[in-house]
Parts: structure tokens; C-alpha cells; sequence
């Protein structure tokens, strides 16, 4: 596939006013709101453009699973520090894509800007995005950002770009910055209720602590700890005698990765269940008052909650807002996703601006109509 | 050198007795200057080649007289810069002869440190350093760190995304500021970000930052705040060649090293700075090296190992490892202060601040040594070298018949190799007034276009400080015109005047 053809679909769509659904691998179908237009897609269009390890940038084109992407970054001992979710299994959910698919594309990627356990210590994942080639809804090609660390020449268009669930523009190729992967990495175990995990959690963050990843299920902290080895080891013996098991051997390792990778995926049972919703919160917010806890992630930041008839939504984004943040409608039946909206409401200024900007990128309001807010 | 002139070209027809009256019932008499003399100390930033005196200052203590001050321009129709402390160095925060400085100065007050939260709530008109001051009793601070942080303020910090010398391994602006609060020029208040991740909707809050005061006022900031390491150590290296200093600076990368600070600075810059700060740099050095590990004692000196193992083998020539604090700042004094040092032997110098990708250092500082010759000015050279950020220093004499304009056209040759060597005009400076032209290189019309169409989704009677950032498309093609770059013409869409 050439960027010709996908240049030439969305001129199209756009010429005879056609709604389009941009879809990678189709990964992430169940997030966000509706799901509208013909399919567009764009998984053809894949492959590495350019990768400098010295340079700490990969470009790659949209349809490039992460999966093959990371497995060349492995190989210069580099990583996506943002650790996105493939979603390439089984899923205890019905969160991923079919058994046997490639799992989620870097296009995707950026465009859902979902970001994995390493989110609170290294970043969102528009804080590595550089660059972004976009075919915007009337067909013409833009070039935003580029290669280099530091670009402040015209608006930070490309990070605008993540997260905006392809409503902008089809994010053909984008650039990313890379970082090394750690030199040494430990998982402790504790035993921790949920008040006091949320308090060692901010505790923690608040020292010059390697803390790369934490998540709390059922009475259970796991944390993980990342950087140079020296680090790890004198992290490991000051959080010492709360560690339940400390894994040395290198079987124990993999079983940390591994553990690491079902929360990453979302594969872990803590993520099981028809309706989930994901709050992000202070880290040091108090717990909100819901029931159905199934997991805190990011520090505190992120935690998420099971949920069951849709009366209790506005329960739930009420108690999200007064703890000083915002509520998602994660996983649940797209029919009630449509109905409620996936995401917490903007204000009505807020949304009056979303809608301009739209208009500027997507005048016909063609390119994936309701997947992020029902008006855009 | 033909030059277009660089004040902004657009025209209002402000009506000074009714803009003066109408700012009157909104601010009091000490919150308005409307008299010349008072104007005069506003009629630039930091980057003092270009003036402009506006028809008033407003010095606004609440919120509600910024949206005050914003309704009343956007009902009259006259433009607005927005000022925080004046150190810009691109001309952002230069007057429009028709419009009104507003100025947060007084928006000075940090309104909350929450020490377990890890993050600070400032108004715009705070400086950048003394919200690390307010942190540190918590063991905490905030990252991004300019020169300038002593006198800087964290709303120009938002409009600038400004940088600094530790932004590779910590991050710009855009990383470490969570939410802002905006007035928008129809007086309209907007909260974007929030203390929670991933706020909902388009991350307007990375559009906003680095924006250059053109999408809306900023009246709040909150930033985050990262724990102090326990220990910082800097290597300072010598290198007999600058290339030789390039390729140590791919090595310590290619190695897994995201070091706290990677600088490098020339003969010229070491040779302008070493008299003044006394820092203990080898003035035999073509280049040097500074760079810095932070973190755990255990792990500092891991790092410290490995940089100097790296920086051996890339051939430095000599090597030197902080021992203690005072020493580390010491070495660090001398960078700090490269833009002051070489203040001191010239009457005026011209910072630029083109990004390149490392790899290309070498190639970058063999031209602008071709270009002293062909302008006949000298240039001394620090670089972020880190994150391939340099800024050449050219030196120059206002005094002397056309060296300002040969200056000028040396910085433009700059900013448009560096975007020929795959870079950008500026990586934490801002467009402002000064490289406007230079974006019709960067960019092409399509690109150009969205970014005007942008502006408009935000303010679109183009109010907000008009005539920067982003240039008109008759600019670019007027620029373009007399700039032909291999015989093709940028705009060839445009119709030619």
C-alpha cells in the first residue's frame, strides 16, 4: 500500500461527502465511542521509514504492528518508554484483537494514546511523539514536527494528534522518540490495602526512587523497579522487609515480565467483566467512594473500577470530578458507549473550541464521525 | 541583503482616546500606563534589535480584569501581546504599535505546593526558579530549567516551551506542566489539562504550550514536581576536534546513557567564558564536554563509570570528574553564563537556536566557521548537545554601518541549514518576530495554512499578538521570491507582487 492510495481514498470520501473508519489491526474497536463509515483500511501501509538509535527517533508508517516495531528497537537495546498496549492475545476481557492478529498498529497507537504501566515514571504517549506526516479530511497531505528533541517552530501539532482517535486526520506516519531500555529491573511484592497502597504510592513518588511501574489488585501492591543496576539493588534493600518475594533468578525475572505484560495487555484477571471504567485521578486522591475496585495503576493515578447497569454512570463521573478528575466508560457494550459517550463530557466552551477544531481538519466532518465525542 | 522588514505587517485601526478611556473604568491608575516614557521600557524583550512602542500597558491583579481587558480589544478590535517577564529572545512579547501590552507581572503568587501530590499551582507572572525555591523545603523541584530561570516566568515558559540544559533526560515545558487556566481574547475562561492524566478531548494543553500567546492569555499553571536527586556529578572532557566531541556525544547515547545534562561549547565560547567565570575549562580544547549523571550515590557512580569509559574511547583528551558540589557548579558556571560572557567582548551579539540531529554537529560547525569568513563576524558556539539544540552567538556592533544586517543574514543562513540538515528554525526560543521568515523554509503552504487555521478555531479576528509565529502566506512568498533554494519556488500557488 502507498500513501497514494490512502491519499486518494480519503480525497474521495471527501469529494462525495462518505463517513470513514480509520482501523489498524482493529485492536482497539472497543474504545471510544460509536463506531461509523466504511472501513478504511490502513494495516497495508507498513513498514520502518527510518531509525536512528544515536539519534533516539523511529518513523514508521501507521500500519507497522508495535510488536514488529519494538522487536527492532530490542534489538539496539531501546524501547517505546510510553509501553503500549498490543492487545495481540487472548484477553480475559473482550478488550483485543482476534487470536492470531498482528495486535495493535503504531498508528493506532498514537492515535488511541493509550499508554502502559510505564506512564507515570516515563510519560504520556504524546510526550514521545515528534512527528506526524497526516492526511487531514480533505485529502491533502501535512507535515508536523520532525526528528529532532526540540522543535518549538509553529503549533505542537503532532502531539495534538495523539489521542484524537483519527477525528483529524489519519496519521499516516509518526515519529517517536526511543529511549535505552533499563539496565537492571526488580518487581517487589507487598501486602497493602488500597488506602495504604495510595499512600506509600505517593509516599515513594515523592523520593528519588527508580519506581518504573506499580499496580494494585485485591489487597496486593506489585511495583516495579527499573535503572541502572546499582540503583535497583540499594531501591530494593531501603524498601527492603516489605518485599514478599524478591526475585534473583532469572526464572523469577521472566515471571515479573510476564506479569508485567498481562497488565500491559490487560490480559490480568483484575481487567475481566463486561463494563470497566477507568479513572484517572490525583495520585494522592482519596478512594471515591465506588464500589467494584478492580485495580490502581500509575501511582495512584489510574484506577479502575467494574461496573454493572448504567444507572450508576452518573455516580461514577460525579465522584471522579469531585476527586479532581475525570471518569472513562472503558469497556461496555457499544451500544451504551454511544448512548452515554465513552468520555467524560467537555464543557461547553470546551466543546464549542473541539468543534472548530475539527471543522479546520476535517471540514465535512467525514474521518471517524462519534468515535470521540458524539459531536465531532 | 534584501531583508522584508520584520515588523509585523498587519494594521489596526485602534482609536487611542477610546481605548484609553475603555481601559480606564476596567483597571486603575496604577494598573495603566498610557504615557510614553512609561511605555518605553516595553518596547522589546529580551531580543532588543526589534522595537515597537504600543499605545498602552496593562498591568491587570485579577482574573477578572484580564477578561475585562480581553473584551473590551476584542469588541474594539486592537490587538493584544501578552508579556510575562520580557526575556524572550525571538521578539515574542514585542508591542504592535496598535494594540496593548497586557502583562502578568502581578500574577506573582504561588497559590499551593501540595507535597504529596507532587505538583505546584503558580500564576503566570511566578519565575521559573522560585518555584523550585517554594518546592525545596519537600525535597522537590521543577525540571525545566533555562538560562534565564532567575528572571524568566513560567507564563512565558507555557508560550515559549522553554527548555533548558537538563530537558533530555527531564523533559521541556510540555512534559511537566499539567493544566493551565485561559482566558480566551473573547474573555472566555478555559481550564485545559487537569492534575489527573490524560484529560479528555484533544490535548489542547500541548497545543497551548509553546504557542507564543497567540490561541489565549494563560492566568494559572500548575506544573509538576520531580524529587531532587540525591547527587549530581558532571564529567567535563576535553576534545582536540569538534567532530571527535560529536561522535562522543552519539557514543554515550548509543551506549544506553540518558545523561541529566549534555553540553557542549567551542574554543570561541570557552575562550569568552573562562576569564569571567574562572571555571577551570581547557582553553587548549577545541570543544568541551560537560556531562551530568544525577540520582543515588550508587547510581551516579555507575554512570559516572561508564560516561568516562565512553568519553575515553571517543578520544577526549581530557577528562575531569566534579568532585564536589561547589566544583560541579563551578564547571557548570561557565555555561550558565556563556550568554553574558560573551556580552563582555562584544558590544552586541545575536543568540540563534537551530536544532540539528547530532550526527550532523560536525558538518553544522564547519559551515558557520565558513560563515565568520563570508559575513566577516565571529561566532562563539554553545550547544545542548544532548538534544542537538545549538545556539551560535554571533557578535556583532550595532555602532558599525551594516553589521547588524550582515548578522542577521549569518543567523538566517544558520536556521535555514539547520533545517536543511533535517532540524528546525528554533528548539526553545520561539518564532516571535525574529524567524518568521525562516518558518516559510520550515514550512510549506499546506502546513502553514492549518496553522492559521488553527489560530482562527481560537481567536478569529487574529487579535492575539498578530504578525508572530506563524507568517502570512504573502510573506512566505515574498520571502520566497527573493530566497529561491535550488532554482524550485516554495509558493508557486501564489501570485507574485
Amino acid at each position: 500500500m502507498r500513501l497514494d492510495d490512502l491519499v486518494s481514498a480519503i480525497q474521495a470520501a471527501h469529494a462525495s461527502q462518505t463517513q470513514l473508519r480509520i482501523r489498524g489491526a482493529g485492536s482497539k474497536d472497543f474504545y471510544g465511542g460509536m463506531l461509523a463509515g466504511e472501513v478504511l483500511n490502513v494495516a497495508g501501509y507498513r513498514g520502518i521509514v527510518a531509525y536512528e538509535p544515536t539519534e533516539l527517533y523511529v518513523t514508521a508508517k501507521c500500519g507497522t504492528p508495535l510488536a514488529e516495531l519494538e522487536a527492532v528497537l530490542a534489538e539496539k537495546g531501546q524501547m517505546l518508554a510510553f509501553e503500549p498496549p498490543q492487545f495481540s492475545g487472548a484477553s480475559i476481557g473482550s478488550a483485543g484483537a482476534s487470536v492470531g492478529s498482528s495486535g495493535a498498529t503504531v498508528g493506532g497507537c498514537v492515535a488511541a494514546g493509550l499508554a502502559g504501566p510505564r506512564r507515570q515514571q516515563a510519560g504520556a504517549v504524546r510526550d514521545f511523539v515528534l512527528g506526524v506526516k497526516l492526511i487531514d479530511g480533505t485529502g491533502q497531505v501535512l507535515d508536523f514536527g520532525g526528528q529532532v528533541m526540540k522543535n518549538v517552530a509553529g503549533y505542537d501539532v503532532s502531539r495534538l494528534l495523539a489521542g484524537s482517535l483519527g477525528t483529524l486526520g489519519l496519521l499516516a506516519e509518526v515519529t517517536l522518540k526511543v529511549l535505552p531500555k533499563p539496565l537492571a529491573e526488580q518487581t517487589l511484592v507487598f501486602a497493602m490495602s488500597e488506602v495504604e497502597a495510595i499512600a506509600r504510592l505517593n509516599e515513594w513518588g515523592g523520593q528519588p526512587l527508580p519506581i518504573s511501574a506499580s499496580f494494585w489488585h485485591d489487597g496486593q501492591l506489585w511495583l516495579r523497579l527499573a535503572g541502572a543496576r546499582a540503583a535497583v539493588a540499594a531501591a530494593c534493600s531501603k524498601l527492603g522487609g516489605k518485599a514478599m518475594t524478591l526475585e534473583t533468578t532469572a526464572g523469577a525475572a521472566v515471571n515479573a515480565q510476564k506479569h508485567w505484560i498481562s497488565m500491559r495487555e490487560q490480559t490480568h484477571p483484575a481487567f475481566a467483566g463486561d463494563i470497566l471504567w477507568r479513572l484517572a485521578l490525583p495520585t494522592n486522591a482519596k478512594p471515591p467512594g465506588l464500589d467494584g475496585l478492580r485495580a490502581i495503576e500509575w501511582g495512584g493515578a489510574l484506577r479502575w473500577y467494574a461496573g454493572e447497569a448504567s444507572e450508576i454512570r452518573e455516580a461514577v463521573r460525579g465522584a471522579a470530578a469531585r476527586a479532581g478528575g475525570h471518569a472513562m466508560l472503558y469497556r461496555a457494550p457499544e451500544s451504551l458507549r454511544c448512548l452515554e459517550g465513552a468520555f467524560a463530557p467537555l464543557s461547553p466552551a470546551l466543546l464549542a473550541l473541539h468543534r472548530r477544531l475539527k471543522k479546520s481538519f476535517d471540514p465535512q466532518g467525514i474521518l471517524n464521525p462519534g468515535r470521540l465525542y458524539a459531536e465531532l | 541583503m534584501n531583508t522584508i522588514m520584520l515588523t509585523t505587517e498587519t494594521t489596526f485601526q485602534t482609536d487611542r482616546q477610546a481605548l484609553a478611556a475603555r481601559l480606564k473604568l476596567i483597571l486603575p491608575a496604577h494598573c495603566l500606563l498610557l504615557d510614553e516614557e512609561d511605555l518605553r521600557p516595553y518596547e522589546c524583550d529580551g531580543l532588543t534589535a526589534y522595537r515597537e512602542l504600543p499605545m498602552a500597558v496593562c498591568l491587570p491583579e485579577t482574573e477578572g480584569q484580564v477578561v475585562d481587558i480581553l473584551r473590551a480589544c476584542h469588541q474594539l478590535g486592537v490587538p493584544v501581546v501578552a508579556r510575562g517577564a520580557g526575556t524572550g529572545l525571538s521578539g515574542g512579547a514585542m508591542p504592535h504599535a496598535q494594540g496593548v501590552v497586557l502583562s502578568l507581572a502581578r500574577f506573582n503568587k504561588i497559590l499551593r505546593v501540595d507535597r504529596e501530590a507532587r505538583l505546584a499551582v503558580v500564576q503566570p507572572g511566578v519565575r521559573n526558579l522560585a518555584v523550585s525555591e517554594a518546592a525545596a523545603p519537600f525535597g522537590l523541584y521543577y525540571a525545566p530549567d533555562p538560562s534565564s530561570q532567575i528572571a524568566c516566568t513560567l507564563g512565558g515558559n507555557v508560550a515559549e516551551n522553554s527548555g533548558g540544559v537538563h530537558c533530555l533526560k527531564y523533559g521541556l515545558t510540555v512534559h511537566n506542566v499539567l493544566r493551565v487556566r485561559v482566558v480566551s481574547i473573547e474573555g472566555e475562561v478555559f481550564e485545559i489539562g487537569s492534575e489527573a492524566p490524560d484529560a479528555p478531548g484533544y490535548d489542547l494543553l500541548a497545543l497551548m504550550i509553546g504557542s507564543e500567546g497567540m490561541l489565549g492569555v494563560v492566568t494559572e499553571v500548575t506544573v509538576k514536581l520531580v524529587p531532587k536527586p540525591e547527587l549530581a556529578q558532571v564529567v567535563m572532557a576535553s576534545f582536540a576536534d569538534v567532530s571527535k566531541a560529536g561522535d562522543a556525544v552519539a557514543a554515550i547515547i548509543a551506549a544506553g546513557i540518558i545523561p541529566a545534562g549534555l553540553e557542549m561549547m567551542d574554543k570561541a565560547a570557552t575562550a569568552a567564558v573562562e576569564p569571567y567565570v574562572k571555571a577551570g575549562y581547557d582553553l587548549n580544547a577545541a570543544a568541551i564536554l560537560l556531562c551530568e549523571s544525577d540520582g543515588t550515590p550508587e547510581e551516579v557512580a555507575e554512570e559516572i563509570a561508564r560516561v568516562t569509559e565512553v568519553l575515553t574511547s571517543a578520544g577526549a583528551s581530557d577528562l575531569r570528574v566534579s568532585q564536589s558540589e561547589a566544583e560541579r557548579l563551578r564547571f557548570w558556571a561557565g555555561r550558565k553564563a556563556a550568554f553574558p560572557a560573551v556580552g563582555r567582548i562584544t558590544p552586541d551579539y545575536y543568540c540563534m537556536d537551530g536544532t540539528i540531529p547530532r550526527k550532523r554537529l560536525a558538518e553544522m560547525l564547519a559551515a558557520i566557521s565558513e560563515m565568520e569568513k563570508k559575513y566577516s563576524l565571529r561566532c562563539a558556539n554553545v550547544f545542548h548537545a544532548g538534544d542537538g539544540n545549538l545556539h551560535p552567538l554571533i557578535m556583532y556592533d550595532t555602532a558599525k554601518p551594516g553589521e547588524w544586517a550582515r548578522a542577521e543574514a549569518f543567523g538566517a543562513e544558520i536556521l535555514e541549514l539547520s533545517v536543511a540538515l533535517g532540524g528546525s528554525i528554533t528548539g526553545e526560543h520561539g518564532v516571535g518576530i525574529e524567524k518568521i521568515n525562516q518558518m516559510c523554509v520550515q514550512y510549506k503552504t499546506p502546513e502553514l495554512a492549518a496553522f492559521h487555521r488553527i489560530k482562527a478555531a481560537f481567536d478569529d479576528r487574529g487579535l492575539l499578538n498578530p504578525g508572530k509565529a506563524v507568517p502570512s502566506l504573502h510573506r512566505c512568498a515574498e520571502y520566497g521570491r527573493m530566497h529561491v533554494h535550488h532554482g524550485d519556488t516554495k509558493f508557486p500557488e501564489l501570485e507574485r507582487f
